[in-house]
């Protein structure tokens, strides 16, 4: 009997290892599945790590970029003007944010007589849509939508890097690849076919600051104004998680003691 | 068999005394919160029952505020979270503790489930202590499911779709029941509303059966990693200041790795498609539930056919409410079956497996392993578990908890040290 308990211990051991094994051979080919499909570097992003912070002057032209480039496709339906001046984010100055809001026309009303009226925006105005419609935007984007980019940055898998890789990612489609009319070839995108056509070139934006305007820092930039308009308590957020890490340590510290003499009468 | 009691409540002061010849809520509290006797070797383990009552308290905190600012309506469901994460005060952290609170929720739960796998703690005379923790799984799911379609991204639509269709496969009523669900034709304005007003009510239903699962646990009393019965009053100490001290601490070091994933890494176990408001005419590449469901994701998708598939996942924890009966041991801690202790553990990896699999798409090798791993799942609780405690040879048990805790006995050492 005891014999036969052993045989059997190694049977058991041996479809163990059988059983991890093969996990782990399965997971190989999904490893090579996500780098085919454009997994995106790993970029090193101010706002990485647990003491990670936006850096202001590149909200700044980041938003300089939105705003002259993307704004014209894309809307941005949960950013308010009066959040460029708010904490952890780009760091305007309220007047200067004013200023920014005033340069939009927007609608409002109906006033007294029942009309619509367009007026100068205003803090409180979130940032305006380009499109009055998903119909419009597609007809003027050959039938693709161009999404909102207020959370963009959390949607998509490599989060900031993919959007960074995306807007570095366009190429002359390689020979044999025979593109839709209207699409471009990108590196990252799924399928490589992208209905959104290049859309910032070198020294397309002027910088306010001694920045280049190469294409690199305009990709860098817009993408971190992205992760700020689609986390804007990160700063925040890190803020406080350090704060409660902390205390819970010296807690656990100060309960491990606790227990330790309580049951110091039992052992 | 009536309650176990401590010892018993003696009021004090005199307005306690007024109070309890009255209303004698201490006395009933007291002998089974305070003093109730507690076996003394327990384990770090038995610390997630507690945990998980923490859980449900943060859940449900969390949730009532949340249900302040969120509007159950399809055109504004998704917009209302985007403003809870942005203009409430604090409504981000409320969000994601309590979008992070569902996965801790499930990692602690899963621990004590295994661990109740793995001591045996299932057995005569715990079998409904047990089955009221299967209903508690049960209705975590339908709570989980549920609360997951609320802010009404792409994946709360796409996973409500796929698995509200599911019930379509059941004969002769199905198409009822899925009608039923959305109210309507069609995952929409409808079942966002009674999905909301459920997902209010059910956590207040686990409460009940919290209750009563308690209840039952005070009937019994704890097991213990050596599982021999209490003999003595030598084996137990007062859960007070004993297991508070030790849970307490337990607790904190829980919190700790709870604050990491909400301060750090909020939305790591999310999917990302779900920050995309919901969309009926554009389906994401894949529909992946939350991490949580996915090894009875991986069961469903495994076998061929819709309707068995749904036996498959439901028959999957079915098999936990029979637990009691199909293990035949008498003998109830690993710590004593030599061969139970190896597939436990292939039963936790074939679990994980699933897991890992319910990630995956359903081809190729993927398919072949999940129907594998989907039969093993079900060898162990029908074939193994009822054989092995009839070939089984244990190893001789300690006299007593006692006696194991002294060292002299034959238990897990290592496991019994406070
Ligand atoms: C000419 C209009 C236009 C402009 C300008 C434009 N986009 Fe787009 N964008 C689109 C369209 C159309 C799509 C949808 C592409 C598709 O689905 O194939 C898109 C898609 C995207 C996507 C989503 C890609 C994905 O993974 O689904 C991102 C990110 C993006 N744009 C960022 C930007 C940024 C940043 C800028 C400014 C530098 C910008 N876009 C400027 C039209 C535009
Ligand atoms: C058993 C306890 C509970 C579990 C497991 C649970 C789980 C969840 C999950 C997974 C989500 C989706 C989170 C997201 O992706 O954003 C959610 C959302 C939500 N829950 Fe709960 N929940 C519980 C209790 C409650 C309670 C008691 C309430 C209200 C009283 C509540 C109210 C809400 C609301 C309003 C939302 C939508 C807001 C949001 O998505 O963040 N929940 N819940």
């Amino acid at each position: 009997m005891m014999k036969q308990v052993t045989h059997f211990r190694t049977l058991v051991r041996a479809g163990l290892i059988a059983i991890v094994s093969a996990l782990v051979v399965l997971a190989a080919p999904g490893v090579g599945q996500a780098e085919e499909s454009g997994e995106s570097e790993a970029l090193d992003w101010s706002f990485n790590g647990p003491f990670g912070t936006f850096d202001r002057a590149q909200l700044q032209r980041g938003y300089k970029v939105y705003r002259e480039v993307c704004s014209a496709c894309h809307s941005m339906e949960f950013v308010s003007f009066r959040n460029l001046s708010e904490e952890g984010g780009p760091g305007f100055t309220p007047e200067q944010v004013k200023v920014i809001a005033s340069e939009f026309e927007i609608e409002d009303g109906p006033n007294d007589d029942g009309d619509m009226f367009m007026r100068p925006g205003l803090l409180s105005d979130r940032f305006p849509a380009p499109f009055p419609n998903v119909q419009i935007a597609r007809l003027a984007n050959g039938g693709a939508f161009p999404p909102d980019l207020s959370v963009l940055a959390k949607a998509r898998v490599g989060g900031p890097d993919y959007i960074y890789a995306l807007l570095m990612g366009y190429e002359e489609a390689p020979a044999g690849v025979e593109l839709a009319i209207g699409m471009s070839y990108n590196t990252v995108f799924p399928n490589h076919q992208i209905a959104m056509p290049e859309p910032i070139f070198e020294d397309a934006v002027e910088y306010d600051d001694e920045t280049e305007p190469t294409l690199e820092n305009y990709a860098r930039d817009v993408t971190a104004f992205m992760m700020w308009t689609a986390e804007p308590k990160l700063e925040a957020r890190h803020r406080m998680g350090f704060k409660v890490v902390l205390f819970l340590l010296i807690f656990a510290g100060l309960l491990y003691a606790t227990k330790r003499k309580v049951w110091a009468a039992v052992h | 068999m009536s309650q176990l009691h401590g010892e018993p409540y003696q009021p004090k002061s005199g307005f306690m005394k007024w109070m309890e010849s009255r209303l004698p809520i201490m006395g009933l509290l007291y002998p089974t919160a305070v003093t109730f006797p507690t076996p003394r070797n327990l384990n770090y383990w038995w610390t997630f029952g507690g945990i998980l009552m923490f859980c449900l308290s943060v859940q449900i905190i969390t949730g009532i505020v949340l249900a302040m600012h969120y509007v159950p309506h399809v055109s504004m469901a998704f917009e209302s979270v985007e403003g809870i994460m942005r203009d409430v005060n604090y409504g981000w952290l409320i969000r994601y503790v309590h979008s992070n609170g569902a996965s801790m929720f499930f990692i602690a739960v899963y621990i004590h489930m295994f661990r109740g796998m793995y001591y045996g703690s299932y057995k005569e005379p715990r079998e409904v202590l047990w089955i009221l923790g299967v209903v508690l799984f049960l209705l975590m799911m339908a709570t989980a499911f549920m609360g997951y379609v609320l802010p009404w991204g792409q994946m709360s639509f796409w996973g409500a779709t796929v698995i509200t269709s599911l019930f379509s496969a059941i004969p002769y009523f199905g198409d009822m029941i899925t009608q039923l669900l959305w109210g309507g034709f069609a995952v929409d304005n409808p079942t966002l509303n009674r999905f909301y007003s459920l997902h209010y009510l059910l956590p207040f239903m686990i409460v009940g059966v919290v209750v009563l699962h308690i209840w039952a646990l005070h009937v019994t009393g704890n097991n213990n990693p050596t599982g021999i019965s209490v003999k003595s009053k030598q084996d137990t100490l007062p859960f007070h200041p004993f297991y508070t001290a030790k849970d307490g601490f337990a607790l904190v070091l829980f919190i700790l790795f709870f604050a990491i994933f909400v301060f750090y890494t909020p939305n790591i176990l999310g999917d990302p498609v779900n920050y995309e408001k919901a969309n009926s005419l554009v389906t994401p590449e894949h529909i992946v539930p939350e991490w949580y469901f996915l090894p009875f994701y991986a069961i469903l998708r495994a076998i061929p056919d819709k309707l068995g598939g749904v036996i498959a996942m439901f028959a999957s924890i079915g098999v936990l409410f029979i637990l009691p009966w199909l293990d035949t041991s008498k003998v109830r801690s690993v710590s004593f079956r030599p061969l139970y202790r190896q597939f436990f553990w292939i039963l936790v990896i074939a679990c994980i497996g699933l897991g890992y699999l319910g990630a995956k798409p359903p081809e190729g090798a993927y398919v072949i392993w999940s129907r594998i791993l989907t039969a093993y799942y079900f060898l162990h609780f029908l074939v193994i578990l009822p054989v092995l405690g009839i070939l089984e040879k244990p190893r001789l048990l300690p006299k007593s908890i006692t006696e194991s805790v002294l060292g002299n006995g034959d238990g897990d050492k290592a496991e019994s040290k406070g």
